[in-house]
C-alpha cells in the first residue's frame, strides 16, 4: 500500500524533474534571452514583428544557423573549424560560377555540388587535423588563409550577381510557405535532423565521447579519428549548403564573400551553450545562439541604438555566455560532490 | 618499452650532454625557421629582380613592425598554453581613441599617447582577469573581447577617420636610419624584442612560463604563481598592442575604426611558424622574430615577382600548416625509429 502510494509520487517527481530540466537547460536560457529580446523590441517598436520584419529576421538567421549547426558538431569533438568563412566564400562563388557556365543546370544539382564541394574542403581539414595530431585551431587557421587565397585567385575582381542566376533560384529566399521563407524551412529541417543525429544515434553520442575525453573514447573502442573527420566533413557540407543559400539570398558573390564569418559563427555556437572545449552542448542551442546574434543586430536597429554599439554588445554577449557557462558548471560540480558525499 | 628507452637515455646521457648546447642552437625549433628565412632571402635575391636593395629592407621591415611588436607578448602567452585573439582589436581601439582625443578633444600628443597606453593596459587587464582570476578559456574570452574592443572602437570614432596628425610625426614613423633603409622605429622594436627575449630566456619568470605551459598543476606545485603570471602577460599584450596601434595610425596617417583589423591571425600564424608550440611549453624569441620576417619576406618577394597581394594568403596558410605538421610528423618518425631501436636493443645486449 505504502509502496503503491509512493510509486506515483516518484513518477511525479521524475516528470516534474524532466520539465524542470528543460527550464534550467542551457538551450532554454538562450531561448529565453531571445524571447525577451524580441518582446522588448516589439514593445518599443511594434513594426519589428511585422510580416516583413519576421521574414527578414528568419532570412538573416538562415545562413548562420546552418553554419552554426556544422560548427557545433566540430566544437563538440573538442576541435574548431576557423575556415568556415572561406569555405562559404568558395561554395557561394562556385554556385555563381556554375550558373554562369551552365545557365540551365537544375537547381537541385547545384545544391548537391555545393554541398559536395564543402564536404571536400571539410574533409581536407579533418584529414590534416587527425593525421598530424595538431590542434584544429592552427590547421583551420592555415586553411582559412589557403581557401581564401584560392577564392581570390579564382574570382579576382569578378562578381556574380543575382540577376545572372535563374529566377527560381533567387526565389528560394523570397517565396514563403505559410509566411516562412523556403530556405528558412530548409535550415529548420537541418537543425532537426542534426539534433536527432546527435541525440539518438551511435555516431552522434560518439562525438560527445570524443570531445569530453579523447583518450577514454579511444580506450572504449570509438574510432576517434574517423569520427573527427566525419564531424569536419559534416561541418564542410553544411557550410557548403549555407554557401548556396548565400548565393540565393544576397545580391552578389565575389572574392571576399564570407570573410570574417568564422569568429561570428564560433561566437554563436558558444553563446548557444556549446562548451568551447568540447563534450557538451547541443546543435539546437547553437542554432538558437545564431538566431540570437542575428536578431540582436536587427533589434538594436529597431530600438534605434546607434549601429556603432552593435558589435560591442555582441562582444559583451559572448563574454556573458562564457561566464554563465562557468557558473553553471561550477554549480553542477558542487551538486555532484554533495550527492556523491551523500551516497558514500 | 618505457624501460628500454629509459636505460638508453641514461646510457647515452653523457655524450648527449656535451653535444646538447651546440645541438640545441643549431638543430632546435628556432633554428629551422632561421634557416628557412636565410634560404628564402638568398633565393629571392637571386631569382626576384629588384629584391636585393635598400627599398626592400625598408618596405619589408616597416610592414613587419606591428606584427613583430604584437608577436612578442603573443609568443609568451602561447608558450603558457593560452592565446590572445584580441590583440588587433586592442590596437584598433587605441587607434580610435588616439584619433578622437587628438582631433576632437585637442589633447596634446604626449597625453594622447599616455591615454592610448592606458587603453591597452585596461584591455589587457580585462582579458587577464577573465582568464586568470575567473579561469575562463582564453580562446573563447578573447574571441569575445575581439568583438568587444573592435565594437568599442566603432563607438569611440564611428565611421569617421582622423588624418590630420602632425606631418613631422607621420614622416618620422616612416623615416629610415640614414641610407640603410632600416626604419627608425626598428630601434624601438629591437628594444622590445630584447626585453621580451631576456625576460623569457634569462629570468626565473621566463623559465616559469615554460613550466606553466608544460603542466599547470606541476607549475603550481613548484610554487609558480600561475594566475599572476598569466595576468601580467595579458596586460603586457594589451600595452604592446596599443603601441602597435599608435604606430599603425602614424604609419598610415589615419585613425579609423577598422585600423589594424584582422591582424590577430597573422600574428598567431607568425608565432607558430616561429616554432612556438600551440600546446605550450616550447618556443623561443629568435624563432618568433624569424617567423615574422619569413612570412613578410616570402610575401614581399612574391609580390615583387608579380603575384597579386590577395593570392599570397595561400602562401601564408601553407607555411603555417607545414610548420605545424612538420614537427609532428618528424616526431612520429623519431618515435617509430625509437621503437625499432628498442626492439633491437635486447639483441645487442645479449651480443655484448
Amino acid at each position: 500500500m505504502s509502496q503503491n502510494a509512493s510509486a506515483p509520487a516518484i513518477h511525479g517527481t521524475t516528470a516534474s524533474r524532466a520539465i524542470g530540466r528543460i527550464f534550467v537547460s542551457r538551450e532554454f536560457s538562450v531561448f529565453a534571452a531571445l524571447a525577451l529580446l524580441i518582446i522588448i523590441t516589439e514593445v518599443v517598436n511594434p513594426r519589428f514583428l511585422s510580416g516583413q520584419g519576421v521574414k527578414d529576421l528568419l532570412l538573416n538567421s538562415t545562413i548562420f544557423v546552418v553554419m552554426a549547426v556544422g560548427q557545433a558538431l566540430v566544437i563538440i569533438t573538442k576541435n574548431v573549424d576557423l575556415s568556415v568563412g572561406s569555405i562559404l566564400g568558395l561554395t557561394a562563388f562556385g554556385t555563381g560560377s556554375l550558373f554562369a557556365a551552365f545557365p540551365t543546370i537544375p537547381i537541385a544539382l547545384v545544391f548537391l555540388i555545393g554541398m559536395a564541394f564543402g564536404a571536400v574542403l571539410g574533409a581536407i581539414n579533418g584529414f590534416i587535423v587527425t593525421l598530424a595530431g595538431v590542434p584544429a585551431l592552427v590547421i583551420t587557421l592555415g586553411t582559412l588563409y589557403i581557401y581564401r587565397g584560392i577564392n581570390n585567385a579564382w574570382a579576382g575582381s569578378k562578381q556574380y550577381f543575382i540577376g545572372n542566376q535563374p529566377a527560381a533560384f533567387g526565389n528560394l529566399s523570397v517565396q514563403t510557405v505559410g509566411g516562412i521563407p523556403t530556405i528558412a524551412i530548409a535550415a529548420l529541417i537541418v537543425v532537426i535532423i542534426a539534433a536527432i543525429f546527435m541525440f539518438a544515434t551511435r555516431a552522434g553520442r560518439d562525438l560527445y565521447a570524443v570531445g569530453s575525453d579523447t583518450d577514454a573514447a579511444r580506450l572504449f573502442g570509438i574510432k576517434v579519428n574517423s569520427r573527427t573527420v566525419g564531424a569536419f566533413i559534416a561541418c564542410g557540407t553544411l557550410t557548403g549548403l549555407a554557401g548556396v543559400f548565400y548565393a540565393s539570398r544576397f545580391n552578389s558573390v565575389g572574392a571576399d564573400t564570407g570573410s570574417g564569418f568564422e569568429l561570428q559563427i564560433v561566437a554563436a555556437v558558444v553563446v548557444g551553450g556549446v562548451a568551447i572545449f568540447g563534450g557538451s552542448g547541443t546543435v539546437t542551442g547553437a542554432a538558437i545562439g545564431a538566431v540570437l546574434l542575428t536578431t540582436m543586430t536587427g533589434a538594436l536597429a529597431a530600438l534605434n541604438v546607434s549601429k556603432f554599439w552593435q558589435q560591442a554588445i555582441v562582444g559583451v554577449l559572448i563574454i556573458a555566455a562564457i561566464l554563465i557557462d562557468r557558473i553553471l558548471s561550477l554549480r553542477t560540480a558542487r551538486k555532484l560532490r554533495v550527492s556523491e558525499a551523500r551516497n558514500a | 618499452m618505457p624501460n628500454a628507452t629509459a636505460t638508453r637515455s641514461t646510457a647515452t646521457a653523457a655524450p648527449v650532454k656535451v653535444k646538447s648546447n651546440a645541438r640545441r642552437v643549431l638543430l632546435g625549433r628556432d633554428a629551422n625557421t632561421v634557416y628557412a628565412l636565410i634560404l628564402v632571402v638568398i633565393l629571392a635575391s637571386i631569382f626576384v629582380p629588384f629584391f636585393a636593395g635598400v627599398t626592400t629592407v625598408s618596405f619589408l621591415l616597416i610592414d613587419a613592425v606591428p606584427i613583430l611588436l604584437m608577436a612578442m607578448p603573443m609568443a609568451l602567452i602561447i608558450i603558457t598554453g593560452e592565446i590572445d585573439l584580441s590583440v588587433a582589436s586592442t590596437a584598433g581601439l587605441s587607434a580610435a581613441v588616439m584619433g578622437v582625443l587628438f582631433h576632437d578633444a585637442h589633447w596634446s600628443l604626449g597625453w594622447v599617447f599616455v591615454a592610448c597606453l592606458l587603453v591597452g593596459l585596461v584591455c589587457g587587464a580585462f582579458n587577464g582577469i577573465l582568464i586568470s582570476t575567473i579561469g575562463l578559456p582564453s580562446l573563447a574570452v578573447t574571441i569575445g573581447t575581439l568583438a568587444l574592443f573592435r565594437g568599442l572602437a566603432l563607438v569611440v570614432i564611428g565611421d569617421s577617420a582622423v588624418a590630420d596628425f602632425p606631418v613631422a610625426l607621420t614622416t618620422f614613423a616612416t623615416s629610415t636610419i640614414g641610407g640603410t633603409g632600416i626604419p627608425t622605429v626598428m630601434i624601438f622594436v629591437l628594444i622590445v624584442i630584447l626585453i621580451f627575449g631576456v625576460v623569457l630566456h634569462f629570468t626565473p619568470f621566463g623559465r616559469s612560463l615554460f613550466a606553466l605551459g608544460f603542466s599547470k598543476e606541476a607549475a603550481t606545485f613548484v610554487g609558480i604563481h600561475v594566475n599572476r603570471s598569466k595576468f601580467w602577460l595579458y596586460v603586457a599584450s594589451g600595452v604592446i598592442s596599443s603601441i602597435a596601434g599608435v604606430f599603425w595610425v602614424l604609419r598610415y596617417s589615419s585613425a579609423q575604426s577598422d585600423s589594424v583589423k584582422g591582424l590577430e591571425l597573422s600574428v598567431v600564424a607568425a608565432v607558430l611558424l616561429g616554432g612556438v608550440s600551440i600546446f605550450g611549453g616550447l618556443g623561443g624569441i629568435v624563432g618568433v622574430v624569424a617567423g615574422v620576417l619569413l612570412i613578410r619576406t616570402v610575401n614581399y618577394s612574391l609580390q615583387l615577382a608579380g603575384l597579386p597581394d590577395t593570392v599570397l594568403t595561400i602562401v601564408t596558410g601553407t607555411l603555417l600548416v607545414l610548420s605545424v605538421i612538420a614537427p609532428s610528423i618528424s616526431g612520429r618518425l623519431r618515435l617509430s625509429a625509437d621503437r625499432k631501436r628498442s626492439k633491437s636493443l635486447p639483441r645487442e645486449a645479449t651480443a655484448t
